[in-house]
C-alpha cells in the first residue's frame, strides 16, 4: 500500500516536472515571447524613475532613492505579467486541444494546476532578475542577502499567486479573449499598494483601498531591504498574505479545473 | 454618383467597421479604455501628493493634471490597436479583397484611420467625463474641452497613420502588437504624467524634445489654465508634422504592399 502512495507521489512528481519542463522548453525555443513580459516592467521601471523620481522631495517620504523605492514593484510586476502569461498560455492550449488531451490522462487535476503554476514561479526569476540588473546598474541601494532573498520569495510566490488567478479565468472563459482581464486584475492587484510613495502620501482613497489590499504586505516585504532594514515584523505580513491569497485563488482554480470537461 | 462621395463612402463604410471590431474584441478595446483607466486612478492616487512639490504648475488636483496624459495615452493604444487590426486584416486576406475592389487604394487606409480617429475621440470624451464626474474642472470652458477633444482626434489619426504602415509593410499583426511598450515609451519620455522641470534627468532633457510632449502640453493647457494660442499652435504643428511622417510611411508602404501582394 505504502509502496504505491510513494509511486503515485513520483508519478505526480514527474508530471509536473515534465510540464515545467515544457514551458521551459517553451521560453528557450521562442525567446522572443518572453521579452514583453521582461520589457514591461523594465520600461515601467526606468519610466516611473524618470517621470516620478521627485516624489522624494517629499515630506515623509522613507528614501532619498526612488529607483531603490520603486524596483521592487517593477519586480512584482514582472512577476505579475508572467503569472498572467501563464493563463493566457493554458487559454491558448485549451483552444488549441492540449488542455483536453491533458485531461484525459491519469494525471490529477492538481498536479496539472501545479505544473503551470510552478512554471510560472519559476519564469518569473526572468525578469526579476533583469530589473534588479538594471537597477543596480541606475543606482539602487544594496538590500542585503536577507532582503534580496526576502524579495525573490516574493517575486516567486506573487507569479504563483497569478497563474491561479490567470488559469481560473482561462478554465472558466476558455478563451485567450480573457488576458485583459487577467492582466489588468494583477496590474490592479500590484499597483494599488503604496507602490509609488509611502502610504501616509496616498490619496485617502487609496490608502484605504491599500490597508485592505494583501499586495501592500507583499510589497513592503519585498521593500523593506531596498529602503531599510530587514525585520521579521516587515516580513511575516507578506508571508500570511501570500499563503492566503495561494489558498483562496489555487483553490478556485483548482475548482475550475475539475469543473471543466474534455 | 460623384467620384469624392463614392470614396466618403467607402472611408466612412471601413471606419465603421474598424471600430465595431474594436468595441466586439477585449484585447482591441482594453488598451484603450481599461489600461488607462486604471493606470490615471493608480498614479493619481499614489503620486497626488506630487503638487505639493517647489515647480509644480498650479492645478486645481492631481487629476485635473493627468488628464491629458491619459487622453495621450489612450489615443496612441487606439493607433496601435487600430495597426494590430489593420495587421489582422492583412494576415486574414481582407485587404487583398478590398485592393481587388473598384475603389481607391487610399480609401482603405483612410478608413481605417477614420475609425482610429473615432476612437480617439472616444477616448477624450471618455477621459473628460471621469474628470468632470470625479470634480475636475475644465479652465477653458466648452470651447477648451472642444479644443482638447480636437486635438487628440488629430493625433489619433496622427498615430493611427504610423501604425498602418507599420502593419502594411510588415503584415504581420505580431509585430505591431510588438510596438506596445514602445508606446509606454514614448509617453514616459514626454510630460505625460508629470511635469518636465520635476523630472529625473535624462528623461527630462528627453521630453523637452519629445514631439508628444508639445501635443500633451497643448491638450492640458485648455484643462488646467485655459486656452494659450501658442501652445496649441506648438501642439498643432507637432500633430502635422506627425501626420506628415504617417502620411509618407503609409504611402511608400502601400506601394510595397501592392508589389509583394
Amino acid at each position: 500500500m505504502e509502496a504505491a502512495a510513494a509511486s503515485s507521489w513520483r508519478a505526480d512528481l514527474a508530471t509536473i516536472a515534465a510540464l515545467m519542463a515544457r514551458a521551459k522548453n517553451e521560453l528557450i525555443r521562442v525567446p522572443g515571447a518572453a521579452i514583453p513580459g521582461v520589457l514591461a516592467p523594465t520600461i515601467f521601471f526606468l519610466g516611473l524613475n524618470g517621470v516620478f523620481g521627485a516624489l522624494t522631495q517629499l515630506r515623509g517620504f522613507e528614501t532619498g532613492s526612488y529607483e531603490s523605492f520603486i524596483v521592487p514593484v517593477s519586480m512584482l510586476q514582472g512577476a505579475g505579467f508572467t503569472g498572467a502569461a501563464a493563463g493566457v498560455n493554458l487559454a491558448r492550449d485549451y483552444e488549441a486541444g492540449w488542455v483536453d488531451r491533458l485531461l484525459v490522462s491519469p494525471a490529477p487535476r492538481w498536479v496539472l494546476l501545479s505544473g503551470n503554476v510552478l512554471a510560472a514561479s519559476v519564469r518569473a526569476l526572468v525578469p526579476a532578475t533583469f530589473v534588479l540588473s538594471i537597477g543596480f546598474a541606475i543606482g539602487v541601494q544594496w538590500p542585503g542577502l536577507d532582503g534580496l532573498l526576502i524579495c525573490y520569495l516574493m517575486v516567486v510566490a506573487t507569479a504563483a499567486v497569478a497563474a491561479c488567478w490567470g488559469s481560473m479565468l482561462a478554465l472558466h472563459f476558455k478563451s485567450q479573449s480573457a488576458a485583459p482581464l487577467m492582466q489588468a486584475g494583477m496590474m490592479g492587484l500590484i499597483l494599488l499598494t503604496p507602490a509609488y510613495a509611502p502610504l501616509a502620501l496616498l490619496q485617502p482613497w487609496l490608502e484605504s483601498v491599500a490597508n485592505v489590499n494583501p499586495l501592500t504586505n507583499v510589497l513592503e516585504a519585498a521593500r523593506q531591504g531596498f529602503v531599510g532594514s530587514v525585520s521579521w515584523a516587515e516580513t511575516w505580513p507578506g508571508l500570511v498574505a501570500l499563503a492566503g491569497l495561494l489558498v483562496v485563488l489555487g483553490g478556485l482554480a483548482l475548482r475550475e479545473m475539475r469543473r471543466t470537461n474534455v | 454618383m460623384s467620384d469624392f462621395a463614392a470614396t466618403a463612402r467607402v472611408v466612412r463604410a471601413l471606419g465603421a467597421r474598424s471600430i465595431r471590431q474594436t468595441f466586439r474584441r477585449p484585447q482591441l478595446i482594453s488598451p484603450i479604455v481599461v489600461f488607462p483607466t486604471l493606470l490615471l486612478a493608480i498614479q493619481t492616487g499614489g503620486a497626488g501628493a506630487g503638487i505639493e512639490l517647489p515647480g509644480f504648475p498650479p492645478v486645481q488636483s492631481f487629476l485635473q493634471f493627468m488628464l491629458a496624459g491619459s487622453m495621450m495615452q489612450s489615443m496612441m493604444l487606439a493607433g496601435n490597436s487600430g495597426g494590430i487590426a489593420f495587421a489582422v486584416d492583412i494576415e486574414m486576406g481582407f485587404t487583398d479583397r478590398l485592393f481587388a475592389a473598384p475603389i481607391p487604394r487610399f480609401a482603405i487606409v483612410l478608413g481605417r484611420l477614420a475609425g482610429t480617429a473615432a476612437l480617439g475621440l472616444f477616448a477624450s470624451i471618455w477621459f473628460l467625463a471621469i474628470g468632470l464626474i470625479f470634480g475636475a474642472d475644465i479652465e477653458g470652458g466648452v470651447p477648451g474641452a472642444l479644443l482638447a477633444m480636437a486635438l487628440i482626434t488629430a493625433s489619433a489619426l496622427a498615430v493611427g497613420g504610423i501604425g498602418a504602415a507599420i502593419a502594411l509593410q510588415t503584415g504581420s499583426a505580431s509585430v505591431v502588437q510588438g510596438l506596445f511598450p514602445l508606446v509606454l515609451v514614448v509617453l514616459f519620455l514626454s510630460s505625460a504624467f508629470f511635469p518636465q522641470a520635476l523630472m529625473v534627468e535624462p528623461a527630462r532633457t528627453i521630453a523637452e524634445y519629445n514631439p508628444f510632449s508639445f501635443i500633451v502640453e497643448g491638450v492640458r493647457e485648455p484643462i488646467i489654465a485655459g486656452i494659450d494660442l501658442t501652445q496649441t499652435l506648438e501642439a498643432v504643428a507637432a500633430i502635422a508634422g506627425i501626420i506628415a511622417l504617417g502620411l509618407v510611411l503609409s504611402a511608400r508602404a502601400l506601394k510595397h504592399r501592392l508589389r509583394v501582394g
